[in-house]
């Protein structure tokens, strides 16, 4: 092996001006309209009369360098050597003419890659690592994107909604996926509360700082133990003291699961961005394709496409039938653990007689 | 090194339509030429998968102490809880690089981090973490500091990790998009810069995230998403292309579409003509979205910053709520960064180990927070005034 170069510090990322399209380097903070071709396929038009056109295509976020290599080979031959990847984990190529659009469309065609995601769809899925890197998942991650998405993809490719429907997937509470403001949201759920490895506890662990990590006060000490003890029916199975002391594991794998949560966007287009609302609290898991999760996504996706009007997203949808009607519609079982009895609980709570039989 | 271990339940992940993730798991096994300790990480990442699959939990255990020499953060220690069976993954570290302002890329560029990456780690990677880093995904330590050598010198750098900033990101902002009100490239780059220091040395009571948006559209979702989120937008009037509208209106019903869905209900449209009574809008872009060509953005430009959102660990998710309604964002944002250096002297002062700020601004008071970093009241921070009686006064507001 060669010897390694003189490492450098603090000097922060490359400069973006390098890797800029020429095109889109010309006509920075110029740019006068853009208008969505197809599904995979938008031009953006400058005043300078200059256009750059765009092909968007689906990536698993975990990729191989050998796939990443294969996406430079394909911006080398259509795109000036130039490529981006969006913050929903599609890759995108640039091409100046539309006939130039066309030809790095048919050569992505011929690689099997899936073009789509632009406008009223469902684009990419925000996700976290789950059981391929975290320590705290709930559940799988990317195996319930790839579960979804088989499911949606036409949705992707072809089919149009009533506006974006945004989907996100995260492992645990911690959330590191933006499911708490989604249109239709996955997250990890745990039912049980930590084991504690008293053994393990006193060595690994502060004791104070596990006992700060507790937003319900159910942690408190034990000195005899040289420990600490949970108050059990104060837990809510967050897995917050897990994540500073290693010694109090919580996972469980029969009742680990997957709640779903809905309603959320972070746009301000029309309303205000809105928190996602939970809609499933809990299935379990059913690797490799969690069956129940998917068939209770397509629940939620076909209420919202049969009664939302156009533009509507899926959180203005339900505001405007009411949650009451949400759940008769979807036929989703409400049950007591829809009722908030947490930090914002009592903004919550129905404060009039006006309400919809169901 | 290719495949050692029968992986039924992750087979079936590679049938269906979409890319699969377990393929590229694949792909990265079947890379040659690697160090012999490297070449099982992939297909020992396989085996170590599926059993957490069959089994229906993680075997990852917490991260240690790991990183490289004068950082305190960027790379993430993973080990695995079964080393003695998956061997290739007992390291398993996680090396964060700061993405370029925009995720834009050269391709020998980053063909240069792939081949640095096949050399020194599992030939895995996320394109991005959620928080905007390159993720080079699968290392052991020993590999940490030449794989660092190499990038650095090449003129990249890891990103945040830990209680300290964290890597920032934006949407492509001026870059691609009309609706840009500021330069989000620019501003996410500078931010980077100007703060490499709390960056790679955390000294925060928790983590910090900035993220910019062109417009209220927020592509990057900063709202829900950044400690700090910098949404552009403008004062004045939208500027309107009679002409487009009319072209529009031939395509669309911009009654229903557009005049029906305003929710300050500030627009009209005679069938000739589309009226906007500026002084109700609220700039919420939907008139924008629909008819992108007709309507742009009016022309004094700046961005509204909102502060505090976080995910629910631990008390609840929160949103970024308003705290300086309109700032001009450009260099070198002397007012910006004053204020930056305020609110974390604040957080640093008060805030508790592993509370965010958004988290202490509750705790403590939102009133108190604008008293004591300097920021006047104003309507547009709240919703509504507050509905109880019970409000402080100072010394100096007492008659004396």
């Amino acid at each position: 092996m060669s010897a390694t170069p003189d490492r450098q510090t603090d000097i922060g990322p490359p400069h973006y001006e390098k890797f800029l399209h020429p095109v889109i380097k010309k006509n920075y903070g110029k740019w006068k309209y853009h208008e969505i071709i197809n599904p995979g396929l938008m031009v953006h038009v400058s005043e300078s009369g200059d256009k750059i056109y765009t092909v968007r295509v689906a990536s698993p976020r975990l990729i191989a360098t050998t796939t990443i290599r294969e996406y430079c080979e394909v911006a080398k031959k259509h795109s000036d050597g130039f490529l981006r990847f969006t913050s929903r984990n599609n890759v995108e190529f640039f091409a100046t003419t539309e006939e130039k659009a066309k030809a790095l469309m048919a050569d992505l065609t011929s690689r099997g890659y899936m073009m789509g995601g632009i406008g009223p769809r469902i684009s990419n899925i925000v996700h976290t690592q789950g059981w391929v890197h975290c320590h705290s998942a709930a559940t799988d991650a990317s195996g319930l994107v790839k579960a979804l998405m088989d499911e949606f993809h036409e949705y992707f490719t072809t089919k149009e909604l009533q506006n974006r429907v945004r989907l996100a997937v995260a492992c645990c509470v911690n959330m590191c996926g933006a499911v708490h403001c989604s249109d239709i949201a996955l997250v990890g759920v745990h039912k049980t509360p930590p084991r504690i490895d008293h053994e393990n506890l006193k060595n690994a662990c502060e004791v104070p700082s596990t006992i700060g990590a507790c937003p319900t006060s159910a942690i408190s000490p034990d000195p005899s133990k040289k420990s600490v003890k949970i108050k059990l029916e104060k837990c809510m199975y967050c897995g917050n003291c897990y994540s500073v002391c290693p010694a109090m594991p919580i996972a469980d794998a029969e009742n680990d699961g997957v709640a779903i949560v809905i309603g959320g966007k972070v746009s301000n287009l029309r309303s205000a961005p809105k928190f996602s609302r939970l809609a499933v609290p809990w299935i379990p898991n059913e690797p490799p394709r969690w069956p129940k999760v998917v068939a209770a996504v397509k629940t939620i996706l076909n209420a919202y496409i049969k009664g939302a009007k156009k533009h509507e997203r899926v959180g203005e949808w339900v505001d405007r039938i009411g949650w009451e009607s949400f759940f008769k519609e979807t036929g989703l079982e409400f049950k007591i653990q829809h009722i908030d009895d947490f930090t914002f609980a009592r903004e919550t709570f129905r404060t009039s007689a006006a309400f919809k039989w169901t | 090194m290719g495949k050692k271990y029968e992986t039924p339940l992750l087979d079936e992940l590679k049938k269906g339509a979409f890319p699969s993730f377990v393929t590229e798991i694949e792909k990265a096994a079947a890379l040659t030429g690697q160090p012999e300790d490297l070449a099982s990480m992939a297909s020992d990442l396989l085996g170590h998968t599926e059993l957490c699959y069959k089994e229906k939990v993680t075997h990852w255990k917490h991260g240690g102490i790991v990183g490289v020499r004068g950082y305190g953060g960027g790379v993430i220690g993973r080990y695995s809880d079964i080393p003695a069976k998956f061997p290739g993954v007992a390291h398993f570290h996680t090396v964060r690089i700061n993405s370029p302002s925009g995720f834009y890329y050269q391709a020998d560029s980053l063909k240069e981090i792939c081949d640095l990456w096949d050399k020194y780690g599992s030939g895995l990677t996320n394109m991005h973490g959620s928080t905007g880093d390159m993720v080079m995904l699968g290392t052991r330590t020993e590999y940490l500091e030449p794989f660092f050598a190499e990038v650095s010198s090449r003129g990249w750098d890891l990103g945040g990790s830990g209680s300290a900033m964290r890597t920032p990101s934006c949407c492509l902002g001026m870059s691609r998009c009309e609706w840009a009100n500021i330069d989000t490239m620019a501003i996410t780059n500078d931010i980077t810069q100007h703060y490499q220091d709390e960056m790679h040395r955390p000294a925060f009571p928790y983590k910090f995230k900035f993220k910019a948006a062109g417009c209220p559209v927020d592509c990057i979702a900063s709202v829900a998403r950044a400690d700090m989120s910098i949404i552009g937008t403008w004062k004045g009037d939208i500027r309107i292309d009679q002409a487009e509208v009319k072209e529009y209106s031939k395509k669309m019903n911009i009654q229903s579409e557009v005049i029906d869905m305003c929710p300050t209900e500030c627009m009209s449209f005679s069938g000739s003509e589309l009226l906007i009574n500026n002084s109700q809008c609220n700039r919420c872009m939907h008139c924008l979205a629909r008819m992108p060509k007709a309507l742009r953005p009016g022309t004094e430009k700046g961005a509204t910053l909102l502060l505090g959102s976080k995910a629910p660990i631990v008390t609840g998710a929160l949103m970024s709520w308003v705290i300086v309604p309109f700032i001009k964002m450009e260099p070198p944002y002397k007012e910006f960064y004053d204020l930056i250096d305020k609110i974390w002297e604040w957080w640093d002062e008060n805030g508790k180990n592993r509370e965010r700020i958004g988290e202490l601004i509750e705790r403590v008071s939102f009133p108190k927070f604008l008293k004591e970093v300097g920021l006047d009241p104003h309507p547009a921070m709240i919703k509504e005034p507050r509905r109880d009686p019970f409000f402080f006064w100072s010394e100096e507001d007492l008659a004396k």
